[in-house]
């Protein structure tokens, strides 16, 4: 269940920092072995767990921005562990420097050997909470100081280990968002091939003390838990699986879907949860494309929206993906604006706001070189003609509304002192993985 | 935190001569902040890979400071430094020990912490005093961090930890108040088990109960410990197990994905023990499962695919988990590629007659698409599918034969190569697109799609018109192909000399030339000798050879042997499961091998550590170090106990099933104990079977082992076998009822797990009556006459056994023979009217208070005994009557 090293390195491989915590592997070797597979393997055949047969390593390494954080054991460890370790990992570093880039590490790399040392112990990881380790291991590591810090947050053994103790806020306010991404596979037959929803209840809690929090959502199994099904008049949601932020009390919630917690302080995610239900394409797309080879290819874009007409979509974009080769780009819309993105092999029309119930027209048009690359390229006219054909993508935003219908019936907040606290909530619906494919 | 001008990385830049010197002055500067800075530039020059081990007695001055970062800093150079100076190191030991008892409980973790990271042998001595306190630290954070300081102490000297009673301590902490503590105490148990081999983790009853409640407590990385070792612990029975699942479900719903699969992992596992009167409480389960692996599909993608490769065993051990769920294995175009291959055999393990339609339509979208592996996998899975799904075989050729309409290159050769699999799965059947496969001759470069099209042109040569002239064609560039080709065509092209001799005379000769005499491949010329032979010998024989039926190939997708697929699902979420290999197949075991590991190594201590632990892996085999399972193995090992008869074995198992073992079992009683005693192989296991923890399931005598570990004496390495003895008492809550009327059913079922590979086993074996009869089982002669009486004449069992040896029939001998078994002697008189008839009575007793009482008929002469059994257990009296059967034979 272990890792005998961490180590961060850069798109090339080289080492920046790195950490031995079991003395089981040569940490040069180890580095060089993994530098020589990021260098010597395809891209289609690198995976994110390999295993080098001379020595029985194996290496486990996540790819960020233009980092590689890379853990290698040689027994038989559970990568799962590892891997979430790695993420929270990299997660706590940009808590503390804002942005995990090379420079930041060699900015920081004081703090950055206190963490891993506190972080992980032998190979298994510890405390990864940033907001507690930020009260023992503090941010100025330059500024130098005998203080008074004597003594372990009590979080960091606590039973709640994500909150510390003593916390005091003026004005006690807990604030909820409930976003739901909706995720969209349809087919270039117009057919929806999946369709899902991600939620998420997010809270940025300013509560003081030690409170006790007890959420009521509209969710089905819950009213039929407590014999009130009927009472749900068909508002009652199905949540197909519930994640839970380490705060919230499994065993309660498998007994009566209870969701009670004791909040961390400031930003987190209490829940996410999953519908699979058949879900309306909010924002439909319709292209049809006519190319015409050498000489010029015409897209008609068509979109439509299918909610609700009081409600609105805000910064609607529809990316439509165009051969790389085109030019002189020309567009026509009835509503919002196109442009030509060529880094991106796309154009992208904007809609600032969508109102539900509304269909709009795009028609855009390019010229394509008389020769294509694919003509002169054998290797690109292997790959045929496809090399242009992802499919359409649609971002968007649609606040005040849940694509599920999930509502929070309550929120109780009980504290010793008694204070009164006000909840705040807000519901929005985004895009997530949005995806029609064309023709 | 300052990025710019002030941050730390000008500590990285001075690169001047005299540097090292510098360092050092500043090093002994009085002035506090220089000093800190320059363990800052030795620090930086140590990330960069420069070595300044030459500045370790200076660094290591600069310990004796209260500043905690400061002294941080130069703990952390001494981890990197120690084993290059492990003398000067020793300087250090004082700080260490001083530091462990500050006042400050972080100080005194930090101290414990580093001092079991500086693996130099000569300080783990001074290492016991600091720990053994820091254990019974007031304060929680030091006490985790000490449990973890075993592990490390282990790595470097076992018998230390098991001399100074640190595993017992360890146990204790599972007791703990702190839920972090009890995590760490769990997490370092089943690091020393993995190290050791040995099950020092001993999950009774009470530990679990603590390891239960405390899942609900710790932190997230304390549940996946606790679920982990949870995980190699084998339940009683269905019941035990399905109460742990019950406790462990809530867990489905942790954020953090490896909780979730770990919690996976335990109930797949335990929900082998639930049985299948329990197919209700299985089938809920199995529905509360999908929606959690659902899930993970949308986590970070390198989390998908540990969760992938997972899901591809899931599906195989429990496909109805998944079976609605197919959807969302469909790829998305921004995946990345090593996810959606994976996502792509998860799919065509999914494929039924009710989804085929959309999962064509969707194989087919990824056969347009631009990456060149992941289209040609497409391709070849919808060849896969057709193989898999009779009924939808049409179809499937039907999208490849649209496929090859768009001639891009690499998904027509890919086509062929699935098409030919298609025709060999059906033969006969689909031959009418021979011919648009012909068109595409051209396109075919590559040698596999190449070999496939010729297989398909010989083996269908007589329905294509102009199979010589195709043939033909490739023979022109035979020497340039690939030997796969070269042996295709040389195949093929006897197959259409034996069907249509008359127009091929030529070309084969010309291919039996090519290939016997300008060839220097020896497959293609032995091959090529071959044909000739039978051609010219025997062209009947050849046509028998060639053109015979041959095997049908199967669909492949559930591949994974059964066994192997068993121990993947109890190493879920572990590298096992990611390369579906077991441990024991990519782990080398450091110090168990016999130095071949011998790394190229640049570290120079290295090597030194592992010889050190190569002594202490080979002694502590032998060596169990006090732990109370051992002992009463060796009070078995007792001069003389040895070689006693051993009980009657018979093979239980073999080494499929067992992770490479063969096992003989059989029970009897020993000194009025019933033992197991097993034989143990090892045929192919590549570990030493040492350590084994026994489980039987609820039998009908009530036995249980005694202790739930035993050792194999001696430990049997490969090729190598021992004896293992399990001791066994009875205990009603092991009594599985036995239905009235019926006979007591005499096998029992026993689950080993091989501690060593954490293989978990089982099988069964039938217990030969005799080893239960209690030694208290004589009788008064009266009480006897008066149970005889008494016991209904129904309840009677007659029984002629003939073909006996002389010795059997000769009572005096046999008396004495019952004698030993605890069959006891009552009386024996003439038969009145009955010329040489003899009867002898016989009582026993069962340890579990079963009376038995027999009557046995002798005559002179005959080679004969008739048996009459009389019991008020009618349902185990079968089981009597057969041990006296038994007995007299023997």
């Amino acid at each position: 269940m272990v890792a005998s090293a961490v180590f961060i390195t850069d798109l090339q491989g080289k080492n920046i920092i790195s950490r031995n915590y079991r003395g089981d592997v040569p940490m040069q070797k180890a580095l060089e072995r993994f530098q020589t597979y990021l260098l010597e393997t395809t891209d289609e055949s690198k995976k994110p767990v390999f295993h080098v047969d001379s020595n029985g390593d194996s290496y486990i390494y996540i790819a960020l921005s233009n980092l590689y954080l890379c853990a290698v054991t040689t027994r038989n460890s559970n990568v799962a562990l590892i891997l979430t370790f790695l993420y929270r990992l990299s997660q706590v570093f940009k808590d503390y420097f804002g942005t995990l880039e090379e420079e930041s590490i060699r900015d920081n790399f004081v703090i950055i050997y206190e963490l891993l040392d506190e972080t992980m112990d032998h190979g298994l990881p510890q405390a990864l909470d940033s907001m507690i380790l930020r009260s023992f291991i503090t941010q100025g590591a330059n500024r130098m100081s005998e203080d008074a810090r004597n003594k372990p947050p009590v979080a960091l053994t606590n039973a709640v280990s994500w909150r510390a103790e003593g916390i005091k806020h003026k004005k006690n306010e807990i604030f909820l968002d409930v976003v739901e991404k909706l995720n969209l596979l349809v087919s270039a037959n117009g057919t929806v091939l999946h369709s899902e929803i991600l939620g998420a209840v997010k809270m940025r809690s300013f509560l003081s003390g030690m409170p006790e929090l007890k959420l009521g959502l509209n969710d089905k199994l819950m009213f039929e838990a407590t014999g009130r099904a009927n009472q749900a008049k068909g508002k009652a949601v199905e949540l197909e699986d519930i994640k839970f932020h380490q705060c919230v009390r499994l065993a309660r919630f498998e007994n009566d879907r209870t969701i009670s917690f004791i909040p961390p302080d400031g930003e987190f995610d209490l829940m996410t949860y999953r519908l699979n239900t058949h879900v309306k394409p909010l924002i439909w797309v319709e292209a049809v494309v006519e190319p015409h080879k050498g000489s010029r290819i015409e897209y008609m874009i068509k979109t439509r929206s299918q909610f609700k007409s009081r409600s609105v979509a805000n910064n609607v974009e529809i990316i439509i993906p165009v051969p790389p080769d085109v030019d002189s780009p020309s567009f026509k819309c009835s509503v919002g604006s196109v442009s030509y993105l060529p880094d991106k092999d796309s154009a992208v029309w904007t809609i600032k706001q969508f109102h539900g119930g509304r269909e709009y027209l795009m028609r855009a048009h390019f010229g394509l070189p008389s020769i294509s690359a694919s003509d002169i390229d054998p290797e690109a006219k292997k790959k045929g003609d496809n090399a242009w054909k992802a499919p359409i993508r649609v971002q968007f935003e649609i606040p005040y509304f849940t694509v599920s219908g999930i509502q929070v019936r309550y929120l109780k907040i009980i504290e010793r002192s008694g204070y009164q606290a006000l909840p705040w909530v807000r519901y929005i619906t985004a895009n997530g993985d949005y995806q029609l494919r064309m023709a | 935190m300052a990025l710019g001008k002030e941050g730390d990385a000008r500590f990285f830049t001075t690169q001047k001569k005299g540097e090292m010197h510098e360092l050092r002055m500043e090093l002994h500067s009085s002035d506090r902040a220089i000093k800190v800075d320059a363990v800052k530039k030795v620090i930086a020059s140590m990330t960069v890979g420069k070595d300044v081990s030459m500045l370790f007695t200076d660094v290591l001055k600069c310990v004796q400071t209260g500043n905690i970062e400061l002294k941080k800093l130069v703990y952390l150079y001494l981890i990197n430094y120690a084993k290059t100076q492990p003398e000067l190191t020793l300087l250090a030991v004082n700080t260490f020990v001083k530091d462990a008892s500050d006042a400050n409980p972080l100080i005194r973790a930090l101290a414990v912490r580093t001092m079991g990271c500086i693996r130099v042998d000569r300080i783990t001595e001074y290492l016991c005093e600091p720990l053994s306190r820091a254990l019974r630290d007031d304060d929680p954070y030091v006490r985790k961090t000490a449990a973890v300081c075993v592990a490390k102490l282990y790595d470097i000297a076992p018998d230390l930890v098991v001399e100074r009673g640190f595993l017992e301590t360890l146990h204790d902490l599972i007791s703990d108040s702190n839920p972090s503590v009890v995590a760490n105490g769990v997490a370092a148990l089943s690091e020393i088990a993995e190290t050791s081999g040995k099950d020092v983790m001993r999950i009774s009853a009470s530990v679990l109960q603590k390891l239960l409640a405390a899942l609900n407590e710790c932190t997230e990385w304390g549940q996946v410990f606790i679920l982990d070792s949870l995980s190699k612990y084998t339940p009683a029975d269905g019941r035990e197990a399905e109460g742990i699942i019950e406790r462990v479900t809530p867990r489905l719903q942790h954020a953090n994905a490896a909780v979730v699969m770990s919690a996976v992992k335990v109930i797949l596992s335990y929900m082998e023990l639930m049985g299948s009167q329990n197919s209700d409480s299985i089938r809920a389960l199995t529905r509360k499962l999908a929606p959690p692996l659902v899930t993970l599909l949308n986590s970070e993608p390198e989390i998908q695919y540990v969760a992938l490769r997972n899901i591809n065993l899931i599906v195989q051990k429990r496909p109805h988990i998944l079976e609605n769920e197919i959807k969302v294995f469909f790829c998305k175009y921004n995946d990345p590629i090593y996810v959606k291959m994976e996502k792509l055999e998860i799919i065509i393990k999914l494929v039924s007659e009710k989804n085929i339609e959309q999962v064509l339509l969707e194989l087919k979208e990824y056969a347009t698409e631009v990456d060149v592996d992941f289209v040609r996998k497409a391709v070849s899975a919808i060849g896969r599918c057709a193989v898999k799904l009779e009924r939808a075989a049409e179809r499937c050729i039907g999208v490849l034969l649209d496929l090859i309409q768009t001639k891009v290159n690499y998904v027509v050769q890919e086509s062929v190569i699935v098409i030919k699999d298609i025709f060999r799965r059906y033969p006969n059947r689909y031959e009418s697109i021979i011919a648009t496969l012909c068109d595409n001759l051209d396109t075919l470069d590559e040698p596999l799609a190449k070999a496939s099209m010729i297989w398909i042109i010989g083996e269908y040569a007589e329905r294509i018109d102009n199979a010589d002239e195709l043939l033909d064609t490739f023979l022109e560039t035979f020497e340039e192909e690939d030997p796969v080709v070269q042996l295709q065509l040389l195949t093929a092209t006897v197959k259409c000399f034996l069907k249509d001799p008359d127009d091929t005379q030529d070309m084969v000769q010309r291919v039996l030339d090519m290939a016997t005499e300008e060839s220097d491949n020896p497959d293609l010329r032995d091959r090529g000798f071959i044909y000739w032979r039978l051609l010219s010998t025997d062209p009947e024989a050849a046509k028998m050879v060639v053109l015979g039926d041959k095997p049908v190939i199967e669909d492949d997708t559930f591949k994974l042997d059964p066994a192997l697929l068993n121990v993947l699902i109890g190493q879920i979420a572990t590298l096992s499961s990611v390369y579906h290999k077991p441990p024991e197949a990519f782990v080398i075991r450091r110090g168990a091998g016999t130095g071949t590991t011998n790394e190229d190594d640049d570290e120079e201590d290295e090597d030194d550590y592992e010889d050190e632990n190569d002594v202490d892996g080979g002694a502590d085999l032998l060596d169990m170090g006090g732990l109370s399972v051992n002992d009463q193995s060796q009070d078995d090992a007792a001069p003389g106990s040895r070689f006693e008869p051993t009980a009657p074995m018979n093979l239980v198992t073999g080494p499929e099933k067992s992770g490479g073992l063969e096992v003989l079992a059989g029970f009897r009683q020993y000194r009025n104990t019933i033992r197991l005693e097993m034989e143990i192989n090892n045929v192919s296991a590549n570990h030493v079977v040492a350590g084994l923890a026994v489980q039987l399931n609820k039998n009908a005598f009530g036995l249980s082992p005694s202790t739930q570990q035993v050792m194999c004496e001696p430990p049997a390495g490969p090729g190598g076998s021992g004896v293992a003895v399990i001791e066994l008492v009875t205990t009603p809550n092991m009594l599985a009822p036995v239905p009235a009327g019926q006979p007591a059913n005499p096998q029992v079922q026993v689950a080993i797990k091989n501690m060593t590979s954490g293989n978990v086993f089982y099988f069964a074996v039938n217990l030969n009556f005799e080893a239960i009869f209690s030694s208290d089982g004589a009788m008064e002669r009266s009480s006897f006459i008066e149970n005889w009486k008494s016991i209904d004449d129904r309840n009677e069992l007659y029984a002629t056994v003939g073909d006996l040896p002389s010795e059997s029939v000769d009572i005096d001998l046999v008396q004495q023979k019952f004698q030993a078994s605890n069959v006891f002697f009552i009386a024996r008189r003439p038969v009145p009217n009955a010329e040489g008839q003899e009867v002898v009575y016989f009582s026993m007793r069962t340890v579990t208070d079963m009376e038995f009482l027999a009557e046995l008929t002798f005559k002179q002469g005959v080679n004969a005994c008739k048996i009459c059994l009389k019991t008020e257990n009618a349902t185990y009296g079968l089981l009597a009557k057969k041990a006296l059967e038994d007995l007299l034979r023997a």
